[in-house]
């Protein structure tokens, strides 16, 4: 019974959060938003205050069931290690707990909190894990499968499907999804839950309650034959037969130990031990500012030496489509953190790199960032769109408060960077043409037109950036003729303001 | 199938209505598996053969206008080289077997007149022509070309030759029987720049004397004034023809779709005065005509359900007897078997019908105030990678069909709403979408409909912009 409710759970959670980090039309939002925000790191780091007291509660109630039917990483390693018991029944042994490891990983997790090292919190962070393998790995496949139903919708006329572009966003998140999918997978398939009860702070912290909980597995010791069936089934390693003992700190509910035992001799029932002890590890200390950091917006000259002139082409033939170069990413001195982050020093502490944001934004801006010390979390840039003035959905799927809800309306008063004007790239100066599509493009009105030569109104007019108007949205930057190397940039800013 | 049945089928032809139409179709199908199991029925024959009847022109069977100058004899459907099929794999290649099959399958239903320009399909179509009517007899067949020289370099009098001596040799060919000034008419000084300072107009005329130039006219684009001055020229120039626009749209209402262009009924009206025969460009206007909205299609098929709603558009523009030829684009097969069926013989309107068409239908298009785009790619390709004509033609697509989404309250806005946007990166991808435009304008002259480009470009993005910002719910 308590492995099919277990089950039941695990799978519709499992499918929710998977359809939810594959789906880019922003449908699934609707439906599943909630799942990510029950994740406990993330909850801690976005202060969830009412999610972490449930999870608290939840788990000194009923043990680790959240690594059982809420972890997304949990339940895909369920997936494996089921396959693996396929493949050879009753696999498993019991053994020890490496205690050790998993202080360790423990405190490193805190530390790298602590000390804002997102890299090391976003490798050790359980759903994060999940989401980058989900992002990386399946939501191109889901894409593809799209993209055939879209073409077979368009023979048929009709608007079921769209087409959608699957570009590689970053090849570093790419192969540390890809890593942690196979390597997971092969410790999952042949030991269970070796990565819960030895890496995972989560689950590590969670097993510290669960030792109190006041629903437990429990032995009768006059059913039982010692068989062992109980310990070879059990994927948390955690069952020791002959001592008839549990640990409680890794186990994760599952419920499999029930089925598989043969007399009965095995209940999930109220403990002997007491649960009167409140865990004080949920407190939370992680609203350390950093300081405000460089703030310089030195232009780099690198983007002015790689400027390649465009040429002005003369149509002679009638037809045909004029060759259409694809943009170059500027190198940002500041890079651009999403509307709804704040400041650059607020998405680096509490991101924790699931990059659902970067899966769900549709105008293809968030991408992982290329920094080394936040290698999977999220960065914007504008070659192939904008962040468009409507949309809002990587701040509404936040489930760790990196990106706080904000409301279109108030985007539009949020600057989070601001444009610069490249001379040297401007098609008005290098193809002699009139232009003047940023400042007719952009949402918030920033840009201007002025004669370049304030003397004389009958010279080429370019564009003049209102830095104190500018929200640096990105329009003028994605719709700037100039190619590869577009004219006007956005430089982002450490800290969001409101204008 | 012999002369005689064929007769019969056309008089019962006369009265036909869409049920018996079915029925024919039921018994063609009841025909072909007759035939397949070996006998045949003779009912079923007929009907197989008057099914043909519907769908396959007849050989020998062209209307043919004479040319009163020089006595040729042109058939009354000319084939317009600017559409060619490209191939499906690749759209800058073109699919010159396809070509060669269609040249070969007019000329074979009657079609003995080929127009082509240096600058259709890329440059490429005068080599397509070229090959395509290589293998037919010379003699039997009229070629016309153009001298395309818009741009300003080959605007000086050593580049014009060199076009028109390329235009030759594209065409393997020593001789030219219908050549053009292309598209003229915008402005006077224009047509002095391109044709009279540099010395072109007396080397042309000279050409035509040696004989190598057969007939000398003009296409002609544009306003009233510039029309009149350059027929005003006639006595100094003669020109053999004119090549104009016309169709039951543009006859009175060519000035409501642009300011800069003239009915067709003053131009026609014109040339008749002085005795110059007329060839007939756009008489589907690029395809408008083809492709109306179904109430419209309705309208013209309950008047004629067995013919092609294009039908009406090729009777109306064959029907003035000072129309030596009526051009069209024919990319596909079944445009150029459907065009035959019109043509083969032609059979006029009548004044009631030629009143139809202007008052019922003609008053209603006008009504839907499309972007006069034909898709004739003119002004294509855009330096900056727009794409011009597939942004206009799907806009006009939805208009015409009534799915443009219009208020926000609508019911069906939010469908309506998704429809365009999603049909919209299908048509035309992103980067090559309206709000790309950077209004530079070169485009603009290129437009033989005068269309303010960067103008309606600049409207629709406004449009698709605020689409694209009332959120789906």
């Amino acid at each position: 019974m308590l492995r099919k409710i277990r089950i039941t759970l695990a799978t519709v959670m499992f499918i929710g959060i998977t359809w939810l980090f594959v789906d880019f039309t922003g449908t699934a939002y609707h439906w599943f938003g909630w799942m990510p925000k029950l994740q406990f790191l993330e909850a801690v780091l976005a202060l969830n205050v009412a999610v972490i007291i449930g999870l608290v509660v939840l788990t000194l109630v009923l043990g680790r069931i959240y690594c059982s039917v809420i972890c997304p990483l949990g339940i895909m390693q369920d997936i494996f290690g089921w396959l693996g018991k396929k493949a050879k029944k009753n696999r498993y042994t019991f053994s020890k707990a490496h205690l050790w490891l998993r202080i360790i990983f423990f405190i490193a997790m805190f530390l790298a909190i602590l000390l804002g090292m997102g890299t090391i919190v976003q490798l050790l962070a359980p759903y994060s894990a999940f989401g980058r393998i989900a992002t990386n790995l399946l939501q191109p496949v889901w894409q593809a499968g799209n993209n055939v139903l879209a073409s077979i919708a368009e023979h048929y006329d009709s608007y079921a499907f769209y087409h959608s572009n699957i570009w590689l966003k970053s090849g570093v998140s790419l192969i540390i999804a890809g890593v942690t999918l196979i390597t997971l997978g092969v410790l999952a398939w042949r030991n269970g839950r070796t990565y819960c009860n030895t890496i995972c702070p989560v689950g590590t912290l969670l097993g510290m309650l669960s030792r109190f909980s006041f629903l437990k597995i429990h032995f009768d010791t006059e059913k039982c034959r010692n068989c062992s069936l109980c310990t070879k089934n059990c994927k948390a390693a955690c069952i020791d037969f002959k001592t008839h003992t549990v640990d409680y700190s890794r186990c994760v509910v599952c419920g499999d130990c029930i089925e598989s035992c043969k007399f009965g001799a095995l209940r999930y029932s109220i403990g002997t031990s007491r649960t009167s002890k409140t865990s004080e590890t949920s407190q939370t200390s992680e609203t350390c500012p950093t300081s405000e950091g460089r703030r310089s917006f030195l232009l780099a000259s690198a983007m002015l030496t790689t400027a390649a002139i465009a040429q002005k082409k003369e149509k002679m033939m009638d037809g045909g489509l004029a060759e259409i170069a694809d943009k170059v990413a500027p190198e940002r001195q500041t890079p651009l953190t999403p509307p709804g982050s704040r400041s650059r020093a607020n998405l680096e502490q509490r991101c924790t790199g699931c990059q659902l944001c970067i899966s769900q934004c549709p105008n293809e801006v968030l991408r992982p960032s290329s920094d080394l010390m936040h290698l999977m979390m999220p960065e914007m840039s504008y070659e192939r769109g904008y962040c468009r003035p409507e949309c809002n959905r990587c701040s509404q799927v936040c489930p760790a408060g990196a990106i706080q809800p904000i409301a279109a309306e108030d985007k539009a008063s949020t600057q989070i960077g601001h444009a610069v004007w490249i001379k040297k790239n401007c098609v008005i100066l290098t193809d002699g043409v009139e232009c003047g599509n940023c400042a007719s493009r952009c949402p918030v009105g920033a840009i201007e037109m002025v004669p370049s030569d304030p003397n004389d109104d009958e010279s080429p007019y370019v564009p003049a950036v209102n830095e104190a108007r500018c929200i640096g949205c990105g329009a003028c930057e994605y719709l700037c003729p100039a190619r590869p190397h577009s004219a006007i940039y956005v430089e982002g800013h450490e800290m969001h303001k409101e204008i | 199938m012999s002369k005689l049945s064929s007769k019969k089928v056309k008089g019962m032809k006369k009265d036909i209505t869409r049920r018996n139409f079915l029925k024919l179709l039921g018994g063609g199908a009841v025909a072909t598996a007759a035939v397949m199991t070996g006998c045949k029925p003779k009912t079923a024959s007929k009907a197989v053969e008057e099914y043909k009847q519907q769908v396959e022109p007849p050989v020998g069977k062209m209307t043919y206008r004479t040319n009163p100058n020089n006595q040729d004899k042109v058939s009354i459907l000319g084939y317009g080289m600017m559409r060619l099929p490209s191939k499906t794999e690749n759209k800058d290649d073109f699919d010159q077997d396809m070509i060669n099959r269609q040249v070969d399958y007019a000329i074979e239903h009657g079609v003995n007149y080929f127009d082509t320009s240096p600058v259709y399909c890329q440059g490429k179509s005068e080599a397509c022509t070229g090959i395509a009517l290589k293998k037919h007899d010379r003699k039997k067949v009229f070629i016309a070309t153009k001298l395309s020289n818009f741009h300003p370099d080959t605007q000086s009098r050593e580049a014009s030759i060199a076009m028109y001596k390329n235009s030759l040799e594209q065409l393997q060919t020593d001789y030219i029987d219908y050549y053009l000034l292309h598209a003229v008419g915008g402005a006077m000084f224009e047509f002095e720049k391109r044709y009279v300072e540099n010395g072109m107009m007396d080397y042309l005329m000279k050409e035509r004397e040696a004989g190598r130039i057969r007939n000398l006219g003009f296409s002609f684009h544009g306003k009233k004034e510039v029309f009149d001055e350059i027929l005003a020229t006639h006595e100094k120039y003669h020109w053999d023809f004119v090549q104009i626009e016309l169709n039951y749209l543009d006859w009175d209402y060519a000035d409501e779709i642009s300011k800069s262009n003239v009915d067709a009924s003053y131009l026609y009206a014109e040339l008749q005065k002085k005795g110059i025969p007329a060839v007939v460009m756009e008489p589907l206007l690029g395809g408008r005509l083809a492709n109306l909205p179904n109430y419209l299609a309705a309208e013209l098929k309950s008047h004629a359900p067995e013919r092609s709603v294009a039908s009406w558009a090729f009777r109306y523009a064959g029907t003035p007897e000072g129309v030596l030829t009526v051009l069209s684009g024919m990319t596909y097969m079944e445009h150029l078997k459907d065009n035959l069926l019109s043509y083969c013989p032609l059979v006029p309107l009548n004044k009631q019908e030629q009143e139809y068409l202007h008052k019922k239908v003609a008053d209603r298009i006008v009504g839907l105030e499309n972007i006069p785009c034909n898709d004739c790619k003119y002004c294509m390709p855009c330096p900056y990678g727009i794409d011009i004509p597939a942004i206009f033609v799907h806009y006009n697509k939805c208009k015409n069909e009534g799915t443009l989404p219009r208020e926000n309250v609508d019911a069906e806005y939010a469908k309506l709403r998704r429809n365009y946007l999603i049909g919209l990166d299908r048509a035309v991808p992103r980067l090559r979408q309206a709000d790309h435009c950077i209004s530079c304008g070169q485009c603009e002259p290129h437009c033989p409909q005068s269309i303010r480009i960067p103008r309606e470009l600049r409207k629709i993005s406004e449009f698709v912009e605020n689409l694209r910002r009332s959120q789906e719910v």
